[in-house]
């Protein structure tokens, strides 16, 4: 197939055209701005959606392959521009190109200055983004993975709060810190295996090499999840980002640290992951519990969201490193959750910065008795990012648990079933957070006068909203169809796990 | 001088006769039209490298093996030639500005570039040294143009001081290696080590001064002293060739002296180098944070980016990967070249009429102001920082990947982690563009937004299809392994 109007290539690069086009509408035409990024990424989302037409289920291994040389010189460099995706990567892609969308709309009024640049950086993360998640050649996938923090950089540096210069660079160096010993990895790879491409390299890793690169790769990954204790950059980072940026950033960038860990760690490493999987299991379940502990107290309700990730990202590290079925299918429905219900939690706290000027818990109060629709919504959500039965954040968390549960038992990679139930202490203590933050905001008598003004939901904030919902419901009644579409990519790694476990042994 | 002779050195005898000419045509020239000697200076270059491609394919030597004109010498001549066609574009409006404007300007600049097109063909010590030279005194008085500014002349004399005592290691590194060998040609040299007939004491004394007095025009740690003062002292259009133009002609006779006349002592050089690499990836690197001139940062930018190159230099001494490693070092001095050129023209756009101080604060609301301008200039940042989709990225990979090749997996994590330190300075340039609000809008000369602009696309192209330059950066080194 022609690589250039191959469905991988137009999903990823699209949004590209939609710059070009943004470059030569004038800067004083602000909606029609945003009226053109807006459709860009409605027209990538729709790609995606062929993308998904195309894609066949049943088949475990890499779909909609595009293969084309890139960097070929002799026999010393084989870079390909490789793409592909199986069914991780495409409801990964999905959840992208869903939340784009979402995130531009939302920012119609929150951004008001230098729309042009922000529309811009906005739709080229985007194609850093999706880039990530299906390339398939460890060149490409490095060039897009360090090319998403460009404009995330400048969405958080320009149209951020206060601080938002500090958070900013510390965002920056935090994972380029990280990246760069993944550079090293993917350079050795690319000497000692002699190719760079994801596919060719599969069960080629020497297992005695294996765990040095399984740290090297994780460094990268476990400060973008981020993984306790690698996770001091994020509550910053998501205070000071424009509200559409920390959806996406809470939504997105975070799930390209556990896509990682999916990808790379526990496919062309098996052996290592085995014998990762406790250290990293402990790490999960100390963030689980970390991350809600520290998200009860905090005064700033941004924050608060922002800490309750710590806490849910520890889920689906706990549901990869199960190395089960149940534990990864968990954990990548989980990643898809955790970008609907934490990505509607942001929205919901930017529609009442925007009223207010102000993310203080202290502030509001009584909230529900002066905007009734925007109370209920914020309640579905809360309870969905609570794990709530019927809700998406249930099934996802529920088989996260089962996988680890399994893991604990007799050949499990844990060895115990200790890390389960502390984990499930995290769930009771989401409850515990989230309600007391809905209580605190929306219960009550409105005690604070500047909050008895305050106008419901818009209908654009409604309409940014439902989408959302529409998936948290689907997902938490209905989550069949997602499960069909990973099962045999994820039943494919498994059983290379397996081997990989019954070689160590 | 036979046929073969007078092409071996047909691209510097082009330029050095057009740089004589243009010194007596330049008396007819008024003073306040000196544009026109830069226009004449610029076809003279031009010229050059027409020359220089239409002699591609050749592989010459001439004055009894002292000379060779081949891809490598081709590759880097190319190099030079395009920085000072680039340097002669932006410089009269930078000149004429600070009423320094003079025609000697130009016609010293083409006697520069010709030292530094000599440095990659000789094939001799003595001509390495007369390279050097021919490279290094126009070179010094270019530094005190901006006279009587006192930071000007300053310059010149650290720089002219600190010259002559580095020259003074070469020959003496070049005496003791004719002491040694009994021979200054490279081939020859190399012939008597392989024979046996070599004093490999005083060889590696001679071998260790002459990467002393190379190591001064690369500015390598630590004969490094003297960059920060003389870049920030420079007339900036100076500084932007010195950073670039000299740099590449050291680097050139360091590949050749080292890969063709002391290959068979790689295994006592290549350690040395690599620390040396280590020293100055790290010292350029730490030191740029606290720089808060923008001509300083860069000018220790400039340093650590030496650091990168010597990576490559020592990859290409571990002798299974030599070639590929080597042709990462041109690969990378290529990049550099235009990430760095790019980024000084945009210093000079930036730059006060009295150019005294030139603070990074200067850089402020150039986002809003300038938007192209700005753009190319987090470009170039990003593109010294090794970021991709840039030509940095790719020549950071390339020599990353050829010290890995090599076995020198500890000299890259260096190269990693100082790359991370230097993102925090570079990117600190990109934050006060983008971030802070600043004052009015800036007047950009054609000729540099044209500069600008070329740079910044050739960033981004370079960026994404590097593999036809890394195929010639590849072929250029055949020669020199070929006759090694």
């Amino acid at each position: 197939m022609n690589v250039l109007f191959a469905t991988l290539t137009l999903v990823t690069f699209f949004p590209v055209l939609g710059v070009l086009a943004l470059l030569f509408v004038p800067e004083e035409q602000k909606d029609t701005l945003r009226w053109t990024a807006v459709v860009t990424s409605v027209i990538t989302f729709i790609l995606s959606l062929v993308m998904l037409a195309q894609f066949n289920p049943a088949d475990p291994g890499m779909q909609l392959v595009i293969r084309a040389p890139w960097i070929n010189i002799g026999s010393t460099w084989n870079i390909d521009f490789h793409m592909g995706i199986d069914g991780a990567s495409l409801l990964l892609v999905l959840l992208t190109t869903f939340l784009t969308p979402i995130a531009i709309f939302s920012s119609w009024t929150a951004i008001g200055e230098r729309v042009k640049e922000y529309m811009i950086f906005f739709l080229l993360l985007e194609v850093g983004m999706v880039g990530v998640f299906v390339s398939l050649d460890l060149f490409l996938f490095y060039v897009f993975w360090e090319f998403s923090l460009v404009p995330m950089y400048f969405l958080i540096g320009i149209w951020g709060g206060q601080n938002r210069m500090y958070a900013a660079i510390k965002f920056f160096l935090y994972t380029m810190a990280g990246s760069i010993l993944m550079l090293l990895a993917i350079l050795w790879l690319g000497t000692n295996v002699g190719t760079f491409s994801y596919t060719d390299m599969l069960g080629k890793v020497p297992a005695a090499a294996q765990g040095l690169l399984f740290v090297a790769f994780a460094a990268a990954f476990a400060i973008k999840v981020p993984v306790w204790p690698l996770h001091s950059w994020l509550p910053d980072a998501h205070v000071e980002a424009p509200t559409a940026g920390s959806v996406i950033l809470a939504g997105v960038l975070l799930k390209l640290g556990t896509y990682g860990f999916l990808r790379f760690n526990l496919g062309l490493f098996p052996e290592a992951a085995r014998q990762y999987a406790p250290a990293i299991a402990v790490l999960a379940v100390i963030g689980i519990i970390y991350g809600a502990i520290v998200s009860y107290p905090q005064k700033d309700v941004k924050k608060l969201v922002a800490y309750s990730s710590v806490s849910h990202l520890g889920f689906v590290m706990l549901g990869l490193f199960a190395l089960n079925a149940q534990g990864i299918q968990g954990a990548v429905l989980q990643m898809i959750n955790h970008g609907l219900s934490t990505g509607a939690l942001f929205l919901i706290v930017g529609m009442i910065y925007e009223r207010r000027h102000t993310r203080e818990l202290a502030q509001f109060g009584g909230l529900w008795k002066v905007m009734p629709l925007y109370g209920t919504l914020t309640l579905i959500v809360t309870l969905s990012s609570m794990g709530l039965p019927g809700l998406n954040g249930f099934v996802g968390e529920f088989a996260i648990l089962l996988g680890a549960w399994g893991a604990g038992g007799a050949g499990g990679s844990y060895g115990s079933v200790l890390y389960a139930a502390f984990a499930s202490l995290g769930v009771i203590l989401a409850a515990v957070y989230m309600l007391w933050m809905f209580q605190r905001m929306f219960l009550g008598k409105v005690e604070n006068s500047a909050n008895e003004g305050l106008k419901d939901l818009n209908w654009r904030e409604v309409t940014v909203l439902v989408p959302l919902l529409i998936v948290i419901f689907w997902i938490g009644l209905y989550p069949a169809p997602f499960f069909h579409l990973m099962a045999p990519s994820v039943g494919k790694l498994v059983s290379a796990l397996q081997t990989a476990a019954v070689a160590l042994r | 001088m036979t046929t073969s002779d007078f092409n071996a050195i047909l691209p510097v005898l082009v330029l050095t006769s057009w740089a004589c000419v243009l010194l007596l045509v330049d008396l007819w020239i008024p003073k306040d039209r000196k544009a026109i000697t830069a226009w004449l200076a610029a076809a003279g270059l031009a010229a050059t490298l027409a020359v220089v491609w239409l002699l591609s394919g050749f592989n010459l030597s001439g004055f009894g093996g002292m000379v060779a004109l081949d891809g490598f010498s081709r590759f880097v001549s190319a190099v030079v030639l395009v920085a000072g066609i680039v340097v002669v574009v932006i410089a009269p409006g930078y000149l004429n500005q600070r009423q320094i404007e003079r025609g000697e300007f130009y016609i010293l600049l083409l006697f520069t570039i010709s030292g530094a097109m000599l440095m990659a063909s000789a094939s001799d010590l003595v001509i390495v040294f007369l390279a050097l030279e021919l490279l290094s005194i126009p070179l010094y008085v270019l530094a005190g143009f901006a006279r009587p500014r006192a930071e000007s002349e300053e310059s010149a004399l650290k720089y002219f001081l600190l010259g002559a005592f580095a020259s003074g290691f070469f020959v003496y590194g070049v005496a003791l290696t004719y002491g040694a060998t009994a021979s200054t040609n490279f081939q020859q040299i190399a012939a008597a080590v392989a024979a046996g007939q070599a004093n490999l004491l005083l060889l590696s004394g001679g071998a260790a001064l002459i990467l002393v007095g190379l190591g001064f025009k690369v500015a390598a740690v630590p004969f490094h002293m003297w960059t920060p003062d003389v870049y920030e002292g420079a007339p900036t259009v100076v500084t932007a060739f010195m950073s670039v133009g000299a740099k590449v002609g050291g680097f050139a006779a360091l590949l050749r002296v080292f890969f063709t006349a002391f290959p068979a002592l790689s295994a006592n050089w290549a350690p040395t180098i690599a620390l040396i690499a280590a020293l100055t990836m790290t010292l350029g690197n730490v030191a740029a944070i606290a720089q808060s001139s923008i001509k300083r940062r860069l000018a220790y930018s400039s340093i650590a980016h030496a650091g990168y190159i010597l990576m490559a230099v020592v990859a290409g001494g571990a002798a299974a990967f030599s070639q590929f490693a080597a042709s990462s070092a041109l690969f990378y001095l290529l990049a550099y070249g235009i990430m760095n050129l790019g980024a000084w023209a945009v210093v000079i756009a930036l730059e006060k009429r009295d150019g005294t101080t030139n603070p990074i604060d200067d850089f402020a609301g150039l986002g809003a102001a300038r938007p192209g301008l700005a753009i190319a200039m987090t470009l170039f940042m990003l593109s010294l920082t090794g970021l991709p989709p840039t030509v940095g990225f790719i020549g950071k990979f390339y020599v990353f990947r050829a010290a890995i090749d090599a076995g020198y997996m500890w000299l890259a994590l260096i190269g990693v982690v100082t790359s991370l330190v230097s993102a925090f300075y570079y990117l600190r340039v990109v934050m006060v563009m983008w971030m802070k609000p600043g004052e009015g809008p800036v007047a950009l000369p054609r000729s540099l937004g044209w500069v600008v602009g070329v740079m910044a696309v050739a960033t981004l192209v370079l960026g994404v299809v590097p593999a036809p330059l890394m195929a010639a950066a590849g072929r250029a080194l055949l020669s020199l392994f070929a006759s090694a």
